[in-house]
């Protein structure tokens, strides 16, 4: 199956290669980076690279470039996934994933990759299992590591790829137990230039932070389950029981993990808690433009929307822009031509707004079509689409833990076309 | 290069040891400091006797590795510590030699012996490890080494090492490819594991080796089917795709009946005929049953279900491969489940959904209507990576019809305002396409790409004047404006291909705009020699066109522009100016060809397709990585069509071990010895503690309810088996054998609920036939005789346990003399068991007619039932009871219910479907208040609950019956089971053919109602016997138990007729089969409810196929 890594910077060093069969020469590398420079973004570098011997599949994400080898048949999306659950697994090592940190722990880094595959085939990907085999580095063990000589390689044997939870530790202990859930929504939308939804749905997912000891069962059910339109589940929870009774039952992960991904199903119709007023005209005769956007609550459900941030791609005819916002700060910046106020709160009695001119090159006619502007937002305590948990027990332990359920809706992709 | 990222790693390791002499990089003196000088420090560091030392060489020599460093060098150093103590320095040693074993092939087999001194260890892990590291050196000389360790560690006894084994077998395929067959009858010992820890693994191991070995799969095809959803996720991928191949070999195209007829509907239905859709349902149903029948293999289905719940997995990849199934494998009916799943992909990472969008294009195309309702989804955002988006265009443009084009086209015009070039120039082929596809949005769409041609960007203008073209190419003659406005861009427009575009179009129809051609071509001649070549030939092609049509007014520009091609740079362009002068000039010495010069350029040309690139797609794998190359990969195993003839399908059944087949034979005699009266509670359970298999708990109903109802018929068998013991013992072998398959696959199949009925043994039947002539001396008996399936448990209920008291004879004459008191009313009359396992003599058939006639009058005093209809309710005719799981152990916690249709008419109300509950305690505390709540039944439909269990001791079991009204249909009853502590929701689906009960009439009457029912309640089959179902008993046996009907005399030899009515409704259903020349039978349902009716159909030409 894969054949090898290749681990690529932005600049196209090759900082990392990992070979589960016979060696594979990075020259192999070659064909992407010719890919690479073919394409005019990083995003755009197909994932799928045909070469003379091998095939390249490749993912990018915090700015490297995974690249897999492969020789023969095999489905695109299983080298895919794996690919993206390695950068996980990193994240979830070193907290963030970048070519520093990869660079300062190799050592840990191989001998992980090493565990997660077998010949090509996955073997342990549950973080846990991994954990359990090599330690994450800590502040502190790097410092007993180099007081004591000991070593990061867990020296109990990895008991958990035999245990039926595979997800999940023995022998977990908690002074504190505490089981907390996420339920973050997220609004999809397009609104187009008159203020009319095109398109909005709300893609949801519960995340949990659970540190409980022992194995403990827990049931978490909604008051609303029906709106769950369509459910990805973590491998934790059990389907039968979803299926009959619309309650998660499951033995949690030790720690962080995403328990459900949801759909609300389209027929419900999706409050939007923004608009978007926006003026922006460019004029064929002078090299000056209009330039204005106000950003107002709607549908709020009486809570404040916070953290907004309007980003929005300029034509490249734009050479800069004199703006005035009302609140907040905005960057524009020339090279990329990309235009981002940070907004912060919205105060519905003196509505944010920025204005101003943008001037054009001179000479060339006025760009075609307006910027389409980009609309992050959050709104704590609030799940848009009304999805409500109802409770959550705990079997199999006998200690009270502590629960806590926080709710959030946040916009996804959210664009406003003008 | 090489120093300076060196330095960044060593920072954390060597400067902390605080040994200036080992801090130096190694590493960075490489490239210059002189070889033997290289690594010294390393080496000293390994051969020092501090762990801490050899770990941190251990640590910089990987970091080299991972960089891609040589570090080969320093193998006999490090190879020496392969038996280090510390855990860490030797699995870093593994990971070196791994990696430089193969180059080093002598010096790697020092190593050899600590591994095969790890394979020995008694801790499992150490077992697994030892072996995973040895079978990943490449050294071909220890390959008798790994084999043997494979085959070892392929019996071990923890599946732990048996995945690791299974694991290490491609690796040996790919170091020696002779070792296949030895590596074969390994993986085929692997593939009978029942662990789901080694199924991925294994099949992994298959799929390399010999995935063309399908036949290693049959028996294991169940077992993994029902494993499936408990593998580790990417496991599941392997399996599934396996899997798909699989069963395209073994099952028979789903579709291969409605193809046709869909295909048809989904056509008119797309040019929107309103009255297509009004089409009687009734007539429909009526045309399907005509068509030769398809009935889907058991196996078939047991895939498509326990598959589905996987589209929910978190891996994308796993929610791809059942995409690929359901699209190649299920139903179309069926496959529109995956669309929702694969939707929920796109909000993936973008290399996701790059792939996923490359599938849903395929798809798209075949099953528009699939992904229709999800058409928002495939919007487009302006953050999209340009490759996204024009995947979503062509998705959007397959999913384009008459309804929802507007909104598209609408769509279409914001992306045409795209900062994004290429995008548009996509958009405007998208658009192109939508105007061929859909001819009432052509000319909107014409005059679009017309507004599009004042663009300013020039790219656009082009990319529409190409579209343009061939769109125009389908309809010329009503749009000479166009051609004209297109004629006067040639001024303005720059692009080659554009301009070519326009002069062909041009030329083509110079006809149409017989002004504006000479003058195009006046301007184009003037600017010739600063063309592109394309343009060049156009320009040429268009002084041709019109030489011949209008040479008056541009012979001397023809002559100008082929003068000036003569000398072009270009040969090409040369050789056309000559050829061409030649064809169309007149001069004496052009031959005959001239003549015809007019025929050879103004032909008519057939306009071009625009075509989606993702069509024809599908003939490789959906999610294979050929798909998405549109090219065969390395290693791609074609998905083979689907078969004309199934291939036999009993290769999936799966023997009996020797035990259960003694454990019978002993059961059958204990039972005859025992007294008549015997008490069959008692007896049930010294049967079932006899059992030791707590599994198999649907066996042990079954046997021990045979034995139970033993008691009541001895008598009776006592003497036939006298009289023919020859032949029953020849019936009880194949008693014996039918049992076994039943069971097995009872034991294999844990839940398949909607599993075929299981085929009842023919003993059981005949005992029917044979029953009803005994009764000449006790009719009565032949009223009551209960289904045979009775088991012992039920009599454990208060109800049936005075159906105990009756089984004597003598009970039976009292009670058909004094109909009973209890309010259970003439149901009660079906309480006597019969034995259904001692296996009597079969009788021939044709006497029971005068048996029945004679009965129906003395059962006729006998009806207590409202029911003023002539035929009497028959208590059901027996066969094998087939259980069903309603809650399985690991659902339940421990509790285990499973479900039976008694075919009992339920006491207390007649219109009620006796279900019979069986439910064991697994867990080790007591479990209480065990009882119905809430039901939550469909609309009419009715529940009677069982009454409370008090308490469930651990490792009891109880079993009760409940009644449910279906209504006459085969939805679902859902309801919660409770326990003092958990409620469990469960549901209980029956078989059509359980929602009926027999009834008895005779020849006359059965004719008479069959002549009432025809027409649209008559539904016809044609249908193949199978050898060994073309004798009498084979076939009533077959028919009875997939449905719960009663046998109607008949004089014809070569015919049987059944009759029934539904439980709630009463309607009658009669069945007639007719026996012909050869295997071929006719198979005729009369019934006024339709659906029961085709439905039933189905489920007797299914039982009777087996």
């Amino acid at each position: 199956m894969i054949h090898s890594l290749f681990l690529i910077n932005a600049a196209g060093d090759i900082f990392l290669e990992k070979h589960w069969k016979s060696v594979v020469s990075r020259s192999v590398c070659d064909y992407f980076f010719e890919a690479q420079e073919r394409a005019s973004e990083a995003e755009n570098v197909p994932p799928v690279i045909p070469t003379p011997h091998h095939y390249l599949l490749s993912v990018y994400r915090h700015k490297i470039f995974f690249v897999a080898v492969i020789q023969s048949e095999v489905p695109p999306l299983f080298v895919i996934e794996f690919l993206h659950r390695v950068v996980d697994t990193f994240q979830d090592y070193f907290g963030v994933c970048s070519e520093v940190i990869i660079k300062d722990n190799v050592v840990v880094v191989y001998e992980v990759l090493e565990e997660m595959l077998d010949n090509g085939f996955p073997l342990a990907t549950e973080s846990n299992i991994l954990k359990e085999l090599i330690k994450p580095p800590t502040i502190l063990r790097t410092v007993v590591n180099t007081i004591t000589g000991s070593t990061n390689v867990g020296d109990q044997l990895p008991t958990g790829q035999l245990s039926v939870v595979p997800w999940r530790r023995t022998g977990v202990k908690y002074t504190n137990n505490e089981a907390y859930f996420d339920v973050i929504e997220e609004i999809d939308a397009i609104i187009d230039k008159s203020g009319s939804t095109i398109t909005a749905e709300i893609q949801g997912v519960i995340d949990a932070c659970v540190k409980l000891t022992g194995m403990p069962d827990l049931t978490l059910s909604f008051m609303n389950p029906r709106l769950l339109d369509d459910v990805s589940f973590h491998p934790c929870v059990r389907f039968k029981r979803w299926e009959s009774e619309r309650i998660l039952s499951f033995i949690p992960p030790d720690g962080n993990f995403r328990l459900l991904s949801y759909h609300v199903s389209a027929q419900n119709l999706v409050a939007i808690p923004v608009y978007v007023k926006h003026n922006i005209s460019f004029r064929d005769s002078s090299s000056l433009g209009r330039f204005e956007i106000t950003v107002g609550p709607k549908q709020t459900m009486g809570k404040t929307v916070e953290g907004v941030m309007v980003t929005s791609q300029m034509p490249k005819s734009v050479l800069n822009m004199t703006l005035t916002p009302s609140q907040g700060t905005h960057v524009f910046d020339p090279v990329t031509k990309l235009l981002s106020w940070d907004v912060g709160k919205i105060n519905p009695q003196k509505l944010p707004s920025l204005k101003g001119s943008v001037s054009l090159q001179a000479g060339t006619s006025k760009p075609d079509e307006n910027p389409t502007i980009n609309l992050q937002f959050k709104i704590q305590q609030l799940a848009i689409s009304g999805l409500k948990v109802n409770r959550l027990d705990m079997y199999g332990e006998k200690y009270k833990p502590f629960k806590g359920i926080k709710y959030m809706t946040k916009a996804g992709k959210f664009q406003v076309r003008t | 290069m090489a120093a300076s990222p060196a330095y960044g790693e060593e920072k954390g390791g060597s400067s902390s040891l605080g040994e200036p002499e080992y801090g130096h990089d190694p590493a960075s003196g490489g490239i210059f400091s002189s070889d033997y000088k290289r690594h010294d420090d390393l080496k000293e560091m390994l051969d020092s006797n501090k762990d801490s030392l050899k770990l941190e060489a251990m640590k910089r020599i990987v970091a080299m590795i991972a960089r891609g460093k040589n570090a080969s060098d320093l193998f006999p150093a490090v190879v020496k510590n392969v038996a280090c103590k510390n855990i860490e320095v030797k699995k870093l040693v593994y990971v070196y030699l791994v990696r430089y074993a193969e180059e080093q092939q002598d010096l790697a087999l020092l190593s050899i012996s600590t591994f095969q001194r790890g394979l020995k260890d008694p801790n499992q892990l150490i077992r697994a490890s030892a072996l995973r590291v040895l079978s990943s050196i490449r050294v071909p000389i220890i390959v008798p080494i790994m084999m043997l360790a494979i085959k070892e560690a392929a019996s071990d006894m923890s599946p732990y090492v048996r995945k690791t084994a299974a694991h290490a077998i491609p690796k040996l395929y790919s170091l020696d490819s002779d070792q296949k067959d030895q590596l074969i009858e390994v993986i085929e010992k692997l593939l009978a594991d029942k662990t789901t820890l080694v199924a991925g693994s294994v099949v992994m191991a298959f799929e390399e080796v010999c995935p063309e070995r399908i036949d290693l799969i049959h028996k294991n095809y169940r077992k993994l089917c029902n494993l499936l959803i408990d593998v580790e996720e990417w496991g599941q991928v392997v399996i599934i795709n396996m899997l798909t191949r699989y069963a395209r070999t073994q099952f028979l195209s789903p579709n291969q009946n409605q193809e046709s007829l869909l295909e048809e509907n989904a056509e008119k239905a797309f040019y929107g005929s309103e009255e297509e859709d009004a089409k009687d349902a009734k007539a429909e149903a009526a045309s399907l049953a005509k068509r030769k029948p398809y009935v889907m293999d058991p196996d078939h289905r047991l895939l498509l279900r326990n598959t589905k719940p996987l589209l929910q997995s978190r891996n994308a990849a796993v929610v791809m491969a059942v995409a690929q199934l359901y699209f190649h494998l299920a139903p179309k009916a069926e496959v529109g489940v995956i669309a929702k799943a694969l939707v929920r992909l796109l909000r993936s990472h973008s290399e996701v959904q790059y792939v996923v969008l490359q599938n849903v294009a395929t798809m798209s195309i075949k099953r528009r209507g699939m992904f229709e309702p999800y058409l928002k989804s495939f919007y487009i955002r302006s953050t999209d990576p340009t490759q996204i988006k024009i995947l979503k265009l062509e998705v959007l443009t397959n999913l384009a019809n008459e309804t929802n084009i507007s909104t598209i086209l609408r769509e279409f015009q914001t992306y045409i305002r795209s900062m994004d070039k290429d995008f548009v120039a996509a958009t405007i082929q998208a658009i192109g396409r939508c105007a061929t596809n859909i001819g009432k949005v052509r000319d909107t769409c014409l005059n679009g790409l017309v507004q599009l041609l004042s663009n300013r960007d020039e790219l656009v203008v082009a990319e529409s004047v190409v579209v343009i073209k061939k769109l125009l190419q389908m309809q010329p003659a009503q749009h000479s404006e166009i051609i004209k406005h297109m004629a006067k861009l040639t001024d303005n427009i720059q692009v080659p291909m554009a301009r070519a575009s326009i002069l062909w179009l041009i030329g083509e129809y110079c006809e149409h705009v017989p002004k504006i051609a000479p003058d195009v071509l006046r301007k184009m001649a003037k600017s010739f020699t600063n063309e592109e070549d394309i343009v060049k030939l156009q320009v040429i092609n268009l002084a041709a066109k019109l030489y011949l049509t209008n040479s008056k007014q541009s012979k001397l520009l023809t002559q100008y522009v082929l003068n000036l091609a003569k000398y072009d740079q270009n040969y090409d362009i040369r050789d056309r100016a000559r050829f061409i002068r030649q064809l169309i000039v007149p001069t004496e010495k052009s031959g005959a060809l001239n003549k015809y010069a007019k025929k050879l350029f103004l032909a008519q040309k057939p306009a071009p397709v625009l075509e989606s690139s993702f069509k024809d797609r599908d003939h490789f794998q959906l999610g294979s990585l050929s798909h998405l190359l549109n090219a065969k990969a390395v290693g791609y195993q074609e998905l083979p069509d689907w078969p004309d003839e199934a291939p036999d399908p009993s290769v999936r059944n799966v023997e009996v071990p020797e035990w259960t087949k003694c454990t019978i034979r002993e059961k059958r005699k204990e039972k005859v010895e025992k007294p008549f009266y015997s008490d069959s509670e008692g007896e049930s359970g010294a049967t079932e503690s006899a059992d030791s298999e707590p599994e198999s708990g649907s066996e042990e109903s079954g046997s021990s309810s045979s034995s139970g109802s033993s008691s009541s018929g001895s008598e009776e068998e006592e003497e036939e088996e006298e009289e023919e013991e020859e032949h029953s013992e020849e019936q009880s072998e194949d008693k014996e054998e039918e049992e076994e398959k039943r069971l097995k696959r009872k034991e294999k199949e844990g839940s398949r609920k909607a599993a075929p009925r299981s085929v009842g043994s023919p003993s059981e039947e005949e005992e029917e036939e044979e029953g009803a002539k005994k009764s000449k001396k006790k009719k009565a008996l032949q009223g009551r005789k209960g289904r045979a399936e009775t088991s012992s448990e039920e009599a454990s209920t208060s109800e049936s346990s005075s159906s105990g008291s009756d089984s004597g004879s003598e009970a039976e004459t009292k009670r058909r003399k004094a109909p009973p008191s209890s309010k259970a009313g003439p149901k009660e009359i079906s309480l006597l068991d019969l034995d259904d396992f001692t296996p009597p003599p079969p009788q021939p058939i044709p006497s029971s007619s005068i048996v029945s006639t004679s009965l129906v009058t003395d059962l006729e005093g006998l009806t207590l039932t409202d029911t003023s209809l002539t035929p009497t309710l028959l208590s059901p005719a027996f066969g094998t009871v087939k259980t069903y799981e309603l809650l399985h152990r690991m659902a339940g916690e421990g509790l285990a219910v499973e479900y039976c249709f008694s075919r009992r008419p339920f006491p207390g109300d007649p219109h009620m479907v006796a279900v019979q509950i069986q439910i064991s305690n697994n867990t080790d505390a007591e479990v209480k208040n065990l009882r119905v709540s809430e039901p939550k039944p469909l609309s009419g439909m009715r529940i009677q609950e069982f009454p409370e269990i008090e308490s469930l001791a651990p490792g009891d079991t109880a079993s009760v019956v409940m009644g449910i009204d279906f209504c006459d249909s085969t939805q679902a009853a859902n309801f919660q089971l409770c326990t003092h502590t958990r409620h469990f929701y469960v549901s209980i689906q029956p078989p059509v053919g359980e929602l009926m009960a027999p009834v008895f009439m005779s020849e006359n009457e059965f004719k008479k109602e069959q002549g009432k029912l025809t027409g649209m309640s008559e539904i016809t089959e044609k249908l193949t016997l199978p050898e060994k179902c073309r004798s009498d008993h084979a076939i009533v046996q077959q028919v009875t138990s997939a449905a719960n009907v009663g046998r109607v005399p008949c004089g014809a030899s070569n015919e049987y007729r059944f009759a029934a009515k539904t439980v709630t409704s009463g309607s009658l259903v009669l069945i007639t089969l007719e026996r012909r020349e050869g295997g071929a039978a006719q198979l005729t349902i009369n019934s006024e409810k339709m659906v029961i009716g085709t439905m039933l159909v189905k489920d007797i030409s299914q039982a009777l196929a087996q």
